[in-house]
């Protein structure tokens, strides 16, 4: 191993192309896809609008006053201007940490339960975790439409119960309820791979050394099985928290009017109100928030011992 | 009383017959071997013990009272795994001090009793490493100390040197004896490696295919194996097959086809007639030039076929008329003396009559 690690550093050292034909294409990637992008919304976070939307242009036009024209912070002043960004903001956060906690809980036991299974069962049960990434998105979040929908079984079912015990009948679609199970249904997937690949790579003769030296079932789970786990968890709380904070579908299609989040605000900005730089201001507010999230996780794991012992 | 009696204990996987009806008797401060070739049943009698695995018939009692019902963290015994199985995300500490906090000992208490075996496995300064940051020895050290810590009444080691080189081996053997009388922890150790079985044990337990072959100290395994698989499995044997002649209650005369009788120790239900085995060490084999005076009864004429230098000893390998070949063992203690004879030298050979064991087929 350590041969082998040394003749790949030889090789990189000695020549410099192969060294940048390994790094080169991620890099190019990132390039295009992630920095130029930013840099153009930064650029446009800082113009003003257009007229009918669109952009105003950077140079005032002969024969118009400069107002309007230019570079102008605008756009932040506006965000911290008004208490309902932050609002807003501070509960598309939330929504993203409680849907992630309910995907740990909910994959958790299932991993675990994968894991456990016998072998030939398990690329089974892993193909059934991800069977429903192959029908469309919104073709599944219609199909929570319908169970939701007031006129479906479960509505009956859930306001019969309630008429029972005298409670008010209840909606269920276009609800933060709705919202959320369709963020924890659709993001789940994202939660049980990560941590199923970290589960299965636990050696079981640690879980029997820990019953042999004395440890119960709940010992077991809380001092080695969970410890091990916590790259996984990290890995599916990124995976689930980071694209459930930017999410507008599902809020838009099962929330009611006052379920809001950041993406459905951005996405108003660009197709609705057409207020591309004020769009773009709360964009990169986002992306800084999902790039520290991301710093942090990466810390944590490494912290938590992620790096110290995977040999 | 014993500490652990197993009892008629036999275990089967489907057809397979893994541990039959093996029987074992183990004291208290005992270090006691399980020794047996590949796929004996000496991992699943010893996951039995643990608790682990349940005998499909048989009894294994702890102090006279039956353990079966017991699940493994609730039994005073503990096990030091082939693997090691320390925990990767713990320090050599939170290792060895993982069967304190779960016993719920005080912290206290803890901390000063980790110090102690820290001392005692001389791995003061690893205290705060993780495992992947020591060598096989010093984990190794750590899997004792933490199976040992919290003073189980039985320590079970599965194969625990079996993946050390030899020199590391042999240092380990030492100190895992050193450590089991410090204890005072009965030890029930598991092998494949029969000099280490010798080495190591007061009495060891020979296995073959589930069975239990025989039970006895090292000395007596060694040189009164009771039958033909303990005698090969143990050290190195000659064999001949032979026919009894006349048995008496002092000695048997027995017949050898093609060289004539040689005498062995009585053995009780041999009767004339039975056919059997011959057995004697190599090392008790006397070598010496042929000459004609020196051909007298019990000395049996051969030829040096071959012989192996392995430093302290050199193996020849015999001839004998017959076509039999026989090993004998010579200490090369002389100075400056390597090898006693040449291939093709003519030698004679003989042995005491009370060296030799006799087995019924
Ligand atoms: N869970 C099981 N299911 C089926 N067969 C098993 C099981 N466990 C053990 N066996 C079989 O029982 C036999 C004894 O196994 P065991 O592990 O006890 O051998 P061992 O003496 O420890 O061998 P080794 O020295 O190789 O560790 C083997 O043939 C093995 O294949
Ligand atoms: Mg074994």
């Amino acid at each position: 191993m350590r041969v082998l690690f040394l003749m790949i550093k030889e090789n990189t050292n000695g020549n410099r192309t192969a060294k940048w034909l390994m790094i080169g294409p991620p890099l190019l990637f990132l390039l295009i896809f992630f920095v130029v992008p930013s840099l153009i919304m930064i650029v446009t976070s800082l113009r003003y609008p257009g007229e009918f939307g669109g952009l105003a242009p950077i140079i005032t036009p002969a024969g118009k006053v400069s107002d309007g024209y230019g570079l102008t912070l605008e756009a932040y002043q506006f965000l911290l201007s008004n208490s309902l960004y932050a609002e807003i903001f501070l509960k598309s956060f939330g929504v993203a940490a409680v849907t992630t906690l309910i995907c740990l809980i909910m994959s958790y036991p299932l991993a675990l339960l994968i894991t456990r299974s016998e072998k030939r069962f398990r690329n089974l049960m892993v193909l059934l975790v991800v069977l429903p990434l192959a029908s469309n998105f919104l073709v599944r979040i219609y199909a929570w439409m319908i169970i939701l929908g007031p006129e479906s079984p479960l509505s009956h079912l859930i306001n019969t119960i309630l008429s029972v015990l005298g409670v008010a009948p209840l909606t269920l679609l276009f609800s933060p309820f709705a919202v959320l199970v369709g963020m924890v249904y659709v993001h789940l997937p994202f939660m049980v791979l990560p941590l199923y690949t970290n589960l299965e790579k636990h050696d079981p003769v640690l879980l029997d050394a820990a019953q042999d030296l004395g440890a119960t079932s709940w010992q077991r789970f809380w001092k080695v099985t969970w410890p091990l786990s916590l790259p996984g968890v990290f890995a599916g709380s990124a995976l689930v928290f980071i694209p459930v904070l930017g999410m507008f579908a599902i809020p838009e299609m099962l929330g009611g009017t006052g379920d809001i989040l950041i993406g459905n605000l951005i996405k108003d900005q660009f197709l609705g109100t057409r207020d591309w730089p004020f769009g773009s201001a709360l964009s990169i507010i986002l992306t800084l928030a999902v790039l520290s999230i991301a710093g942090l996780t990466a810390w944590f794991t490494r912290q938590s011992g992620g790096m110290k012992y995977a040999e | 009383m014993a500490l652990l009696e197993i009892r008629n204990v036999t275990r089967c996987f489907g057809d397979f017959t893994a541990v039959n009806n093996v029987n074992i008797t183990i004291e208290t401060g005992e270090f006691f071997t399980l020794l047996g070739p590949s796929g004996c049943g000496k991992t699943t009698l010893l996951r039995m013990i643990a608790g682990f695995d349940l005998p499909d018939s048989g009894q294994i009692l702890l102090d006279g009272i039956n353990i079966l019902g017991i699940p493994p963290e609730k039994r005073p015994i503990h096990t030091v795994f082939q693997s090691y199985a320390l925990f990767p995300h713990m320090t050599v500490a939170g290792n060895i001090a993982f069967p304190l906090k779960m016993a719920g000992k005080m912290p206290d208490e803890i901390k000063s009793r980790v110090k102690e075996s820290l001392e005692n496995v001389r791995l003061t300064n690893f205290a705060d490493r993780f495992p992947h940051e020591l060598s096989g020895g010093q984990k190794q050290r750590v899997a004792f100390a933490r199976g040992l810590i919290n003073h189980p009444r039985l320590l079970l080691l599965d194969e625990p040197l079996g993946a050390l080189d030899a020199k590391l081996r042999e240092e380990m053997q030492i100190e895992l004896v050193n450590l089991q009388q410090e204890a005072g922890v009965t030890f029930v150790f598991v092998t494949h490696a029969q000099n280490e079985a010798l080495a190591l044990s007061h009495r060891i337990a020979v296995m073959n295919h589930g069975n239990v072959e025989q039970i006895d100290q090292p000395s007596k395994i060694y040189s009164f194996p009771r039958n033909r698989f303990v005698a090969s499995f143990i050290g190195k044997t000659n064999m001949m097959d032979v026919q009894v002649l006349e048995a008496t209650s002092s000695h048997l005369k027995l017949i050898v086809a093609g060289l004539g009788e040689i005498t062995t120790p009585s053995k009780e239900g041999v009767q004339v007639g039975d056919s059997g085995t011959m057995i004697i060490r190599p090392e008790q084999v006397q070598i010496q030039p042929y000459s004609k005076e020196a051909e007298v009864k019990d000395h049996f004429r051969g030829i040096v076929h071959d012989y192996l230098y392995v430093g302290d000893v050199t193996t020849y390998i015999v001839e004998l008329v017959n076509g039999i070949r026989i090993e004998a063992l010579l200490p090369n203690s002389t100075p400056g003396r390597v090898k006693f004879f040449e291939v093709g030298d003519s030698v004679l050979i003989t042995w005491r009559h009370d060296a030799s064991t006799f087995l019924n087929d």
